[in-house]
């Protein structure tokens, strides 16, 4: 157990390669150590990104597809409204016409039975004169009776 | 195992295996083993057996320590070069995963204990625990395979664990030393001194006792730093030889060797690694307390 030159010569060594260690070994190791380090943390980071897009997507996607059906609701309750408006429209168009039919038919109907009574009456007063003329024989005179016969016809 | 001729003993066993690789200079007119004398002004040589060495003193180096040493450092250098080279925030695979785990760990490490900015504290944290690492990994390596077989070429000693060696812990705790003191002075400037000899007695006549208790706690921690690797991995190494030896003793105790072998390699496991953790966190701690103002 002899100290001698070996203590010096090991103390040169390891300073040299301490040295070695410090200028060539530790830096780039620690370096790309470092750069990976970060290059994952981005990596990590992007996915995370990505995952919050998508759920922010997503909630888009369900926000639109909400509002659409309220639209479509919309759309299709206004047609509904819109069908029943028509309907009704339709129903009084028709009910008018029919009533419109119905009075043009019944005025023709009393402008015929009018004309009827009318004709009829004349011929009333007419039998009347003509019974009158057979009870009465000649007294009664057309011509001289035409307003009793006139008022006749207008009291029927 | 009689590793070296016939008639070893245990004990020669032993301290061969404690002996490390010497080259070192012996002084004018030492008579070697062979009857040789050196001559003028000396001479470098490898050493042979203690004797010599201890004459060497400190005129002489670990061969075998400083090589493997150095090795496993440069293997460290260049396994971790070749991931600094390849690194990019692409997908990482295979062996640059393992490195930026460890990386990694030890960046964790510092950034729990050191809170200062001082760009070398942690990659000299990471060169520390890998680099220890492997010093007392080569303690799992069957303790006569890599001597064995470098004495059949001739080498006569070879200590591969260089963490046993206490010249190579001191090394590296000086080294640490030297940082803590210069980032003291560097970070707290007259504060070192304030703190050397104003504490823990605030009164100017404490002054010779504070500075005497101070700086021996200060000289304390580079000698806890390398001791303490040291004799862990000392003590690990010689269990293994122990056991190792074992083996020479008979026949009968060959499969309970080989079994203690196994145990005691598959619990070196967790000392090994904790030791080289506990040199790192130490570093750094003291790092910090260097850095840190009172």
């Amino acid at each position: 157990m002899n100290i001698n030159l070996t203590l010096i010569g090991q103390l040169i060594a390891f300073v040299a390669f301490v040295a070695f260690c410090m200028r060539f070994v530790w830096p780039p190791i620690m370096a790309a150590m470092l750069e990976r380090q970060n290059k994952i943390a981005d990596g990590l980071a992007a996915a995370d990104r990505a995952g919050h897009d998508l759920e922010l997507a997503q909630q888009q996607v369900a926000d639109q597809l909400a509002e659409a059906k309220k639209e479509a609701a919309v759309i299709v309750e206004a047609a509904n409204k819109r069908a029943q408006a028509m309907v009704e429209e339709a129903k009084q168009a028709a009910t008018a016409e029919a009533d419109r039919v119905k009075t043009a038919a019944s005025a023709e109907i009393e402008q015929e039975r009018a004309r009827a009574q009318e004709q009829l009456m004349s011929q009333v007063s007419a039998l009347a004169l003509a019974g009158a003329e057979k009870v009465l024989g000649a007294e009664i005179d057309a011509d001289k009776h035409a307003d009793i016969l006139k008022t006749l016809s207008s009291d029927n | 195992m009689a590793a070296n001729g016939d008639n070893q003993t245990v004990s020669e066993y032993i301290v061969h295996h404690l002996t490390n690789l010497t080259y070192g200079k012996l002084p004018e007119g030492f008579q070697r083993e062979d009857g040789t004398v050196i001559s003028a002004g000396g001479q470098w040589t490898l050493a042979h057996g203690p004797n010599e060495m201890s004459v060497m003193g400190f005129n002489a180096i670990h061969v075998d320590s400083m090589l493997w040493s150095v090795g496993l450092g440069l293997i460290f250098c260049w396994l971790f070069r070749r991931v600094a080279v390849k690194a990019s925030s692409d997908t990482p695979s295979g062996w640059i995963n393992f490195v930026e785990m460890v990386v990694e760990f030890v960046d964790g490490t510092v950034k729990d204990t050191f809170h200062g900015r001082n760009p070398l504290v942690a990659p000299l944290a990471l060169t520390i625990f890998v680099w220890v690492f492997m010093m007392n990994l080569m303690d799992l390596i069957p303790v006569d395979l890599i001597p064995h077989s470098l004495m059949l070429v001739g080498v006569e000693y070879q200590k591969i664990v260089p963490s046993t060696d206490p010249n190579i812990t001191m090394g590296m705790a000086i080294g640490v030393f030297v940082l803590m003191l210069f980032y003291s002075i560097k970070v707290k400037g007259f504060g070192f001194v304030k703190e050397l000899t104003l504490n823990p007695f605030n009164h100017p006549l404490f002054i010779p006792l504070n500075l005497f208790m101070e700086v021996v706690g200060l000289l304390a921690k580079p000698f806890s730093l390398g001791l303490r690797l040291f004799g862990n991995m000392y003590a690990g190494e010689m269990i293994f030889i122990l056991i190792a030896a074992l083996f020479s003793v008979g026949i009968f105790w060959m499969l309970p060797a080989a079994l203690l072998q196994v145990g005691w390699a598959i619990f070196h496991i967790l000392v090994i690694t904790l030791q080289a953790f506990i040199f790192m966190v130490l570093t750094i701690v003291y790092l910090s307390m260097a850095h840190e103002d009172h």
